[in-house]
């Protein structure tokens, strides 16, 4: 057992017991940070603020909700909006939240794969951050369960549907992910137990993970350049905080965080009060009905790219483009045959990889909402074999790059 | 200056995503349906001035309008119960104590004269095919058509309350109630508000008895009404979130506009009444919009505070650094 002394004070008395003063250190005050970055490395933080914000009003909505069919749709759209004092807030922070994490998820992989923020050491940054991408997923799509609309049903059915696995006809799969053969009261009650505490739970320790990944190899800066951590954590305690090349976590780093972050929460609120119309379907305020099918199906924005990956093709060949652009992503530390940890702006042809791919994810995301007809399913295909043709020629492309 | 191209890069592409996927999109999915203004330019104008205390005399007269329909301002309540009524004519006449108000002057003439084609749904009852509907047109009483007519539009908006004694409440009950249920109470001003079924407001029962026998008589009348209808009309408690003001005014103006060879008729109320229809409809499913309002500009401004001391935290603790 430790040797313990009687504390002079309340400080003293948790130092002694929690080691307060060198956790502070560690996690904060002598965690270093490249000075070298721009405000797209505050992501991180802006993303733990809204998971924050929607854990927050999860709480306060879980309060009055009713995982129930006969209830569920009343219990958010009457119980929640209407009889509970700003319980109409919470469900606008919830929602418009739900998507804006989205958003922000995906500047902050396409960060990480301008700046090449996943090589040389972070690849476990970047796999613990796509597992987090897929809880975030799940959660978002078990959540849009929960309200029981027409949207929530008709999206719960065809997502589920996927499991048959085409011409596998898997039927006793879908069945047993649904608990019956359509969405029902076990259909609801499991994805309500997903999405208040499974998925959740799994979310905060992956956040763990990826948090912790961090460490070692240090956070990436705007140039790609390689960094000795110590030599120049020396310099900024010996007091040459100007010429040394990182800052503390806290203060140096956090107060820009706090920076993005507020004006961030300007763009938020403005949506929640505002413009909170385009992260909550019309179309799921219509109770959930069996017997009337939607006249247009489509998911949250967020899925669209990867729904319109699976919608051109024959339902076999859909489904296995649709399996590889969920798993693709995983693979790019390794499809990424580069030595140089650079922006791309810097990396020959993969400078056009990215762009190409941006571009050609927005227009998956469009084709992925308009109805499959004419133009736009030709234009859906071709950017879904674009898709796919980027991701077998990386490792071509990279391989052949010039080391900077 | 290069976070500020960043932060335009980023955000040209959000908003492009978000245009494509929101404007754009429903653009293309939806035909959109510019509104008339309740015009009502298929109906022939009034040419006649009216005469209320003549159309008095039609209204009330053998075998005219309140041999079916109530007129509760005149004291006189309808003929049948709402249940009995819709039995026997698929859905309840309504009152016409605020008829002369919620309607529209040229739609009320062209309804006695031709309800199937004031309506709009002559694909539905075709007398030819000896489908006739249930509202038995005036062929007059021996006078001049058109005169009657104006005589018994006026006598209609002698009895009304005046535009503006027109509540949401009353707009909605007259055109549409009949037919839609609102099953969410509702508070407002600090009055509360029952829910709405078909056959009235539901009141508050003491006993399961009463309580049920109450539900009988609306699944009764809902029964009578899908049988009329070919399926029952939805609830409308959400309608203000599903649809939108647009759609919602558009649909009532011309309901064959959206879905053709729908049973819905046209409702022909005036555009003031089409308004008060709305704002019954965000009482009930949007009934904080106010709080809202009042929140959100207060939470700006704690906001833009908020990230004032941030930036200026920031450009304190930075000062070193550079």
């Amino acid at each position: 057992m430790a040797h313990f002394t009687k504390a002079t004070s309340l400080h003293d008395w948790l130092n002694q017991r929690l080691a307060i003063d060198t956790l502070r250190r560690v996690l904060a005050t002598e965690y270093w940070i490249p000075k070298n970055i721009n405000f797209l490395w505050a992501m991180g933080m802006v993303l733990a603020i809204t998971f924050g914000l929607l854990l927050i009003s999860g709480i306060f909505l879980l309060m009055y909700y009713q995982p129930n069919v006969n209830l569920a749709f009343d219990s958010v759209n009457y119980t929640i909006m209407q009889e509970v004092g700003y319980g109409w807030l919470w469900r606008h922070v919830h929602g418009v939240a739900a998507s804006v994490v989205f958003l922000i998820i995906y500047i902050h992989m396409f960060t990480g794969i301008y700046y090449g923020s996943y090589k040389k050491g972070r690849e476990m940054i970047w796999l613990s951050g796509m597992l987090l991408f897929v809880a975030f997923s799940a959660e978002a799509f078990s959540g849009y369960m929960l309200p029981w609309g027409q949207m929530s049903y008709w999206a719960g059915m065809v997502i589920t549907n996927l499991f048959s696995g085409g011409s596998l006809h898997a039927d006793g799969l879908v069945e047993w992910i649904r608990g019956d053969y359509v969405p029902a009261q076990a259909f609801l009650n499991r994805f309500f137990m997903l999405h208040v505490l499974l998925i959740p739970l799994a979310i905060l320790g992956l956040i763990g993970l990826h948090f912790g990944a961090l460490r070692i190899p240090h956070v990436n800066n705007q140039d790609g350049e390689e960094i000795d951590f110590e030599a120049e954590a020396a310099k900024y305690k010996a007091g040459d905080k100007a010429n040394s090349k990182v800052i503390a976590f806290v203060n140096d780093f956090m107060s820009k965080d706090m920076m993005v972050v507020g004006i961030y929460l300007i763009f938020f609120f403005y949506l929640v009060f505002y413009h909170y119309d385009f992260a909550m379907d019309p179309v799921n305020f219509d109770p959930a009905d069996g017997l009337k099918t939607p006249a247009h199906i489509y998911p949250e924005w967020y899925f669209l790219w990867s729904y319109e990956i699976l919608r051109p093709f024959s339902t076999n060949t859909g489904l296995i483009a649709f399996a590889f652009a969920q798993v693709i992503f995983f693979a790019l530390p390794f499809l990424d045959k580069s030595p140089n940890a650079v922006p791309a702006s810097r990396r020959g042809l993969f400078k056009y990889w990215f762009w190409a791919m941006l571009i050609d994810m927005i227009i998956l995301t469009a084709m992925g909402k308009v109805p499959p007809e004419g133009a736009f399913s030709t234009i859906g295909l071709y950017a879904a074999l674009t898709f796919i043709g980027l991701w077998i020629a990386l490792p071509f492309i990279t391989k052949t790059e010039k080391k900077v | 200056m290069k976070e500020l191209f960043i932060l335009a890069v980023v955000t040209f592409f959000t908003l492009l995503t978000y245009w494509l996927v929101e404007p754009f999109a429903h653009s293309q999915m939806h035909k959109h349906i510019e509104s008339e203004g309740f015009a009502y330019k298929d109906l022939p104008a009034l040419t006649k001035k009216g005469d209320a205390a003549r159309g008095k005399e039609l209204v009330m007269g053998a075998g005219a309008c309140a041999g079916c329909h109530g007129i509760k301002v005149e004291g006189m309540p309808a003929p049948m119960d709402p249940v009995t009524a819709a039995q026997s004519y698929g859905v309840n006449p309504p009152d016409l104590s605020n008829a002369g108000v919620v309607f529209d002057p040229k739609f009320l003439a062209a309804l006695i004269k031709n309800p199937a084609h004031a309506l709009m749904v002559e694909h539905k009852f075709d007398p030819a095919k000896g489908q006739m509907h249930p509202m038995t047109q005036f062929y007059g009483a021996g006078g001049d058509l058109d005169q009657e007519v104006a005589d018994m539009v006026a006598y209609l908006q002698s009895i009304a309350p005046k535009a503006e004694e027109l509540t949401p409440v009353m707009a909605f009950e007259t055109a549409c109630g009949r037919c839609h249920a609102i099953h969410y109470p509702y508070v407002k001003e600090g009055e509360a508000y029952p829910a709405w079924t078909q056959i009235g407001e539901k009141p508050a029962f003491k006993k399961k008895q009463n309580a049920l026998a109450f539900e009988q008589k609306v699944l009764d009348y809902q029964d009578a009404l899908t049988k009329y209808m070919g399926t029952l009309p939805p609830d409308l408690s959400m309608y203000i979130r599903s649809r939108g003001e647009h759609h919602i005014k558009t649909f009532m103006e011309n309901p064959q506009n959206y879905l053709k060879g729908t049973a819905m008729p046209r409702v022909g109320v005036t555009a003031e009444a089409a308004d008060k229809v709305i704002e019954h409809l965000e009482d009930v499913g949007d009934s904080k919009r106010h709080e809202r309002a009042s929140v959100g500009a207060n939470v700006m401004i704690y906001i833009f505070i908020f990230a004032i001391f941030a930036i200026l935290w920031k450009k304190e603790v930075w000062r070193d650094l550079h």
